[in-house]
This record gives structure tokens, sequence and C-alpha cells, in this order.
């Protein structure tokens, strides 16, 4: 059970003075109940490449298979890739379009050909699973709704869609860090519950370093990296300046706590944790010098 | 996908026909198109391509990009060559049933053809070179003697450049609102008429509302810079005739005399 991309290339507008390389040779297996983040700068690719996850976009080269089949041997095989990967694009708001929260909320399922109490049934399950209440939301309009609440709904019109691999582009731009934070807060407990795999994509290492179990850094078309965010951060051969990203705040201050001969272990992430132990550190090297 | 739709679009480069005026540009096409209309007989055809063949080269478009522009139109092509091949009246060459093909059929049907390609390719080749922005910089000037008549044409220009800057952000808005549609399982392909107009309102909706945020915003944008139209305005690229839009402007009377010369002789 996993998302396996084989040697994959894709070029934008191929055999015009626009032609633009966007992969090179990139390989790629998912597993079922992952958690992964993709980072990169602007421009690095990731959008492309997980938009090859769900069969949007048809590899220039390479081979992208689900559980096995490839994707793009059979028309009819697309149609239940995208139903077992969830895609929410960047600004997902931007695709709400129906008379009410629930009808735009219902279009998958409705397009899946499921029974109208097969679809009610998603669709409340779906919103509860964003944190919206259906008794308040689902008859009004999606237009009425805040910034916020406008993004959960189209974050619910994807769940709805019951997938096994979720692909979030970009989730919390654009919002608030009250609105991020929940956001984030829902689809960790999503992941938590649902037990469906999440790729998480994003240009901030602060959302992906607490969450991720596997971290793929992405630049210039390939991925350079892949493996658990704390190997990462403390790879010396690895400047992560060249790709774009920086530390996590946190990481960065307890390597420089480190720096300045401050004994203390840098692979902590939890805020409160490190909070702790900085504060023991500094008794043990107080007592140690009296 | 729908970004690579080739849309009259502006192809870079800094070549010759790249270089001339937009001005001149515009108004040479338009005595070309004109001229056109001159020939009459095979061989002022045949001068009028290789005319048209040496605006390719000079320009350095790839000859592929350049044929692509025919494309979209090609049923028109064939029905126009169709009719024109069964329906005029003349000496009979093959006759079945109520069809037949007559001698000048055939050479109306070769020389019309070829007058549609041309009219075809030379304006594509004004947008191949021109950016839409000289383009409607250039309109705007031909057209500032109507000004005296009350006519907007400042404002006219500036919607038809807004209108060509967003043709590609709404392309791409829309490429973006497809897949996230089709990520739900939208289906745009299957389908009789009916079925699949209605599957583009979860695309239409979307494309206007932002189309409507952005058009919002741009008035926003435009007034916080203090954007008045028309008079008085200054801009950043004069346009000037050079010696390039009088080496054109040559070519062009050339081939009108020569054209002119191969309909009438030179006892007109």
């Amino acid at each position: 059970m996993s998302i396996e991309l084989q040697n994959i290339s894709y070029t934008y507008m191929p055999g015009t003075p626009y032609c633009r390389d966007a992969l090179l040779d990139v390989s790629l297996k998912i597993e079922r109940g992952e958690f992964i983040g993709i980072i990169g700068h602007t421009g690095s690719g990731k959008s492309t490449l997980v938009q090859h996850l769900n069969g949007l976009l048809r590899p220039t080269a390479g081979t992208v298979s689900l559980d096995g089949a490839n994707m793009h041997e059979r028309k009819q095989a697309l149609k239940s890739v995208r139903q077992k990967v969830g895609m929410v694009f960047q600004y997902p708001e931007h695709q709400l379009f129906e008379e009410t929260v629930f009808d735009d909320v219902a279009f998958g399922p409705r397009n899946l050909g499921l029974s109208d109490e097969d679809v009610q049934q998603r669709v409340e399950s779906a919103l509860e699973c964003v944190g919206l209440s259906v008794a308040d939301v689902a008859k009004r309009s999606p237009f009425r709704l805040s910034g916020g609440q406008m993004r959960r709904v189209a974050i619910a019109g994807v769940i709805a869609l019951r997938p096994e691999y979720l692909v979030l582009d970009e989730p919390s731009a654009g919002l608030d860090p009250c609105g991020r934070d929940e956001i984030y807060a829902q689809i960790l407990q999503l992941y938590r519950t649902s037990g469906m795999a999440v790729v998480l994509v994003t240009h901030n290492m602060e959302d992906v370093a607490r969450m991720a179990k596997r971290l793929l850094v992405m630049d210039h078309c390939r991925i350079r990296f892949d493996g658990p965010p704390v190997d990462l951060f403390h790879d010396e051969t690895i400047q992560l300046r060249d790709f774009g990203v920086s530390l996590p705040h946190v990481t960065s201050l307890l390597k420089t706590l480190r720096a300045h001969s401050l004994d203390i272990d840098d692979t902590l992430q939890d805020e409160e944790v490190v909070v702790e132990a900085i504060r023991s550190a500094l008794k043990r090297k107080r007592d140690s010098s009296c | 996908m729908l970004t690579d739709i080739m849309l009259g679009q502006y192809f870079p480069g800094n070549s010759f026909v790249h270089k001339l005026d937009p001005r001149s540009k515009i108004v040479l096409t338009l005595t070309f198109i004109t001229s056109i209309f001159l020939a009459n007989n095979y061989i002022s055809y045949l001068t009028v391509g290789l005319y048209i063949c040496l605006i390719v080269l000079v320009s350095g478009i790839p000859v592929k990009i350049v044929l692509r522009s025919i494309k979209p139109l090609w049923i028109i092509l064939l029905l126009t060559a169709a009719i024109h091949l069964f329906m005029t009246p003349g000496t009979t060459l093959v006759a079945w049933g109520p069809l037949s093909i007559t001698g000048e059929g055939v050479k109306q049907a070769v020389q019309m053809s070829a007058r549609l390609i041309y009219l075809i390719l030379i304006s594509s080749l004004l947008t191949f070179t021109t950016s839409p922005i000289a383009l409607t910089d250039a309109i705007e000037r031909l057209l500032s003697p109507l000004k005296r008549l009350k006519l907007p044409v400042h404002e006219l220009a500036m919607m038809m450049t807004i209108a060509l800057r967003f043709v590609p952000t709404l392309l791409e808005e829309t490429d973006r609102i497809m897949k996230a549609q089709m990520a739900r399982g939208a289906d745009f392909s299957s389908g009789n008429i009916i079925k699949r107009a209605q599957n583009l309102v979860p695309i239409l909706v979307p494309l206007f509302i932002s189309a409507f945020r952005r058009a919002d915003e741009l008035a926003t944008a435009m007034e916080a810079r203090c954007y008045r139209g028309g008079d008085n305005r200054t801009r950043m690229k004069e346009l000037s005739l050079g010696l390039n839009d009088a080496v054109a402007t040559l070519t062009i009377i050339m081939l009108v005399l020569v054209l002119t010369w191969l309909r009438w002789g030179w006892s007109a």
C-alpha cells in the first residue's frame, strides 16, 4: 500500500521559449500512515511534485503508481486514484462555488455516486473533523464565512472523500498565527485518528519540524534530503541555507547555546520541554562553576 | 494543460522584426493585408508567400510555432476551400451526382485558402513579435487623433492592456480551479453537452469570483498610486520611428508595386 514515483521528470510547456524543467529524475515512495513534510523555497518543484501524487500532472518521463498499479495506464483508474489521494491546493477557499456549505462539501462525495444518506453522513463528519459545527454553517453560503472558516470548509470538501492519503499544499498560507495553529492542530488530530498518510508542503520549517516524521527537502527540481527532521538539523554536511530554508527557531537557539558551551540536548523540539531543559542546564552550569 | 495554449502569444526575441516600432508594424500589417487582395494569380500569391517566409526567417521564430497558429482555424479553411471547390461555376473537370469540380473552382479554392492562411500567419506574426503592452500603446497612439471627437482613446487602450495582461493570469487560475475540482472527482471530459455545461459551474463560479476580486484589487492599487488616465501622462518607453521602420516600409512598398505590376502590367 503505497504511492510510488519512479524516476519522474516534468517539464512545463516543452517546445516553447517558456519551456522550464520542474522535476528531474525524482524517485519517492510514500507508505500508508506516514506524515511527510516537503519543504523547499519557491520554485523548487514541490507543488509540481505533489500534483503527480494524484495524477493531475502526467510525468514527462517516469511512472507513478498507486498500490502497484500505474496511474496513467487506464483513464478509469484516475478516478479511484483521486478518491484515494485527496489534494488540498494553496488557497483552497478559492475553489468554493456552491450555494451552501453543505452542498460544497458534498460535491466530492456526490461525484463518487454515493447515496444521499452516505453523503450527508460524510459531510457532517468532515465538517466536524475540521472543527466546524454542522448546525451553524451547513446551511450558510460559503462566501459569507471568515477566511479561516472558508479554508476549513474547503479542506472538509477533500476530507469528505475519505482519502487514504491527504496532500496539503501550504494549508496555512495567508492565515494569522492563531488560524495557522488551529489548522495544524486539526490536521495532526486527523492524522492520529484516521490513520491516513499526510503529505504537507510548506516553505516554513517551523510547521513541519514539529509534526513530520519524515522530511523531504527540495531544491532545483530534485529531492536533496529524505529522512527524519532531526537528522537534517544535525547533519553538519548539509548547508540548509543553500536550499533556501532555515532551521526552526528552537533548534537554532539550542545550537547557539551549545556553541557557547552550554551542555544541552539540541534535538529537542517541544517548546515547553526546551524551556525546562535550558533552565536546568543553566542551573547545572551555575552549580558547577561555584 | 490549459496554460500550454498558444493564444496569440508574444514570443520574446531581439530580431529586426521585434525591434520595429509597434506603430509601423500595425500600419504595415494592415497595408500587407490589403495588398493580399491585389493578388489574383498564382505568381502573385507565390510572391506574397515568399514575403511571409522572409518575415518568418528574419524574426527568428521557429517555423513549427508559426504553423501551429493555423491549427485552430483549419476547419474554417477546409470549409472555405470545399465551398469554392464545388460551388464555382465554370468548365467542369470532374462531376459526380450534383457535385462537380470546375477548373475555376480549383483555382478559387487554392487562392482563397492561401489568402486565409496568409491573413492568419501575418496577424500571428504581429502578435508573436510584439508584446501586448507595445501593441496597445501603439493602438493608443494611432487612434489619438480621434480624441478630438471626444473618443476616450486612452481609456480604451488601458482597458485593452488590462484585458490582455490578465489573459494568462486567468488561464492559470482556470487551470488551478480545474485541478482542484478534478481532485474532488469532477469530470470535464465525458457526458453529453448539457451534462458538460453543468460540469462547468464548479469552474465558472470560482473563476468569476476571483476575476472580480482581482479587478477590485487592481482598481485599489491604481487608485493608491494616484492613477488618472489620459492627459499629461508620460511614458517610460517613448515610441520612436527609426531606420528599421524605413527599411520595412520600403519592402512593403516594393511588394505592393510588384503585386500591382503582376495584376495589371505596365499598361494600366
